[in-house]
């Protein structure tokens, strides 16, 4: 959990990705409830309405289900289409800015393969 | 409670506060009034709570003028800097007096938020402090439950623990029956993630109302060579710009995935940066 919001930032995307964060990491698991929309307004003193907006987005995405009454829970398949959805970002967002700066570095693509094939490249955690 | 605010102009002997601003605040949200000193805030606040009258244009509530119309000022309730309460009075009597004004007040937030405060209800209003008597303010604001509770820099002299507190209370208040809270603030960094929109006044009239989160979805800050961000910008409506060594930052209306396509490097802009950028006195022109 980030401790706070970046105000130059829609909230609702960063209220989402949290979510979307705690799934993936492993947080929270299927079937389990996440924070209301109470809970998060309260947590980092948010507008209500925009907290609402980001859990919304999540329920149309088929990632949280609404349970009346009870409140929203992460659906069976919901780490798995996140997964799906960031490796589709993932060259955009990270292999890019990292081709960039090596440029900028005067990196080769060599170099820069030898660095990903490196043991310590994953920390077998 | 809807309100409409068409075409309202204040003018005092020589000056102009409100310069012909028309708008609506149509649901229960949390709305903050922004401005620079001097841009018209508190006399709209006094306008919109019947306080006093407009020189022209016209504020209806649920299509009525709140001046002199005591079924509507009891639905409204305006707490401004200072000066709020009688000197004489006791905190308990100053709570009594608003319990009898406002039909939906809250007795035990009024004590609990009291007690929070560390206020004695036997004090006379003459020997708070600054921070007390906000305290004692917002305590009043709260409980009021009124459909349209007005707070126009209501915490002056209280440190930033008990502000906080004011926050959390307000959200708590907020969620549990919505209802339009207008809040003035220089303090905007403070409380602008509470904002649900956002309205901004300069030199009397009204610049910018909009919601919070399209204003953070549509507002950046690129930076980048002289010529790449004069390229960038050509067209666009420019809030400011800046220079340093061949490179410029520009604060302009556009999206981030926009500048990222460029090429450029680019931020969103705070909501108080904004309203500074979007209110800062045009120098020569």
């Amino acid at each position: 959990m980030k401790n706070r919001l970046d105000d130059s930032k829609p909230i609702f995307l960063q209220i989402k990705e949290q979510i979307e964060d705690s799934i993936i990491n492993g947080n929270i698991h299927a079937g389990e409830r996440v924070p209301s929309t109470n809970e998060f307004a309260a947590y980092y003193k948010i507008n209500p309405a925009t907290a609402a907006k980001g859990i919304n987005e999540l329920v149309h995405e088929e990632i949280l289900f609404k349970r009346r009454g009870v409140g929203m829970f992460v659906t069976e398949d919901a780490k798995e289409i996140l997964i799906e959805k960031r490796k589709q970002s993932f060259y955009e967002n990270y292999m890019l800015p990292l081709k960039e700066e090596a440029q900028k570095l005067r990196i080769s693509a060599e170099e820069l393969r030898e660095m990903v094939n490196r043991e310590d490249a994953f920390d077998e955690d | 409670m809807k309100i409409e605010v068409k075409n309202l102009s204040k003018k005092y002997r020589n000056k102009v506060a409100l310069n012909d601003i028309s708008f609506s605040l149509e649901e229960p949200k949390i709305y903050g009034l922004l401005g620079r000193n001097g841009a018209g805030k508190t006399t709209f606040m006094d306008i919109l709570s019947g306080q006093i009258l407009e020189s022209g244009g016209e504020i209806l509530i649920d299509g009525e003028n709140p001046f002199d119309n005591q079924r509507l000022t009891e639905s409204i309730c305006l707490i401004k800097e200072g000066q709020n309460f009688k000197k004489d009075l006791t905190v308990k009597n100053v709570l009594k007096i608003y319990s009898y004004f406002y039909p939906n007040w809250d007795q035990g937030l009024a004590e609990s938020l009291i007690d929070e405060y560390n206020l004695n209800p036997n004090s006379k209003v003459k020997t708070l402090s600054k921070g007390m008597e906000s305290a004692l303010g917002i305590t009043v604001g709260l409980a009021s439950k009124a459909p349209i509770t007005i707070f126009d820099e209501p915490y002056i002299g209280l440190d930033a623990p008990s502000r906080k507190r004011f926050y959390e209370i307000m959200l708590e208040e907020y969620q549990s029956a919505p209802r339009t809270i207008i809040l003035s603030t220089h303090l905007i960094d403070e409380v602008s993630l509470l904002f649900e929109e956002v309205l901004i006044l300069s030199e009397g009239s009204l610049v910018l109302q909009e919601e919070s989160e399209i204003l953070r979805n549509s507002t950046i800050a690129i930076s980048g060579t002289i010529d790449e961000v004069e390229q960038f910008i050509e067209g666009k409506e420019v809030i400011e710009k800046k220079t340093l060594a061949g490179m410029m930052t520009a604060y302009v209306y556009g999206t981030v995935e926009e500048a990222k396509m460029h090429g450029l490097d680019v931020e969103g802009v705070p909501i108080q940066e904004l309203m500074i950028y979007l209110t800062e006195r045009k120098k020569g022109a």
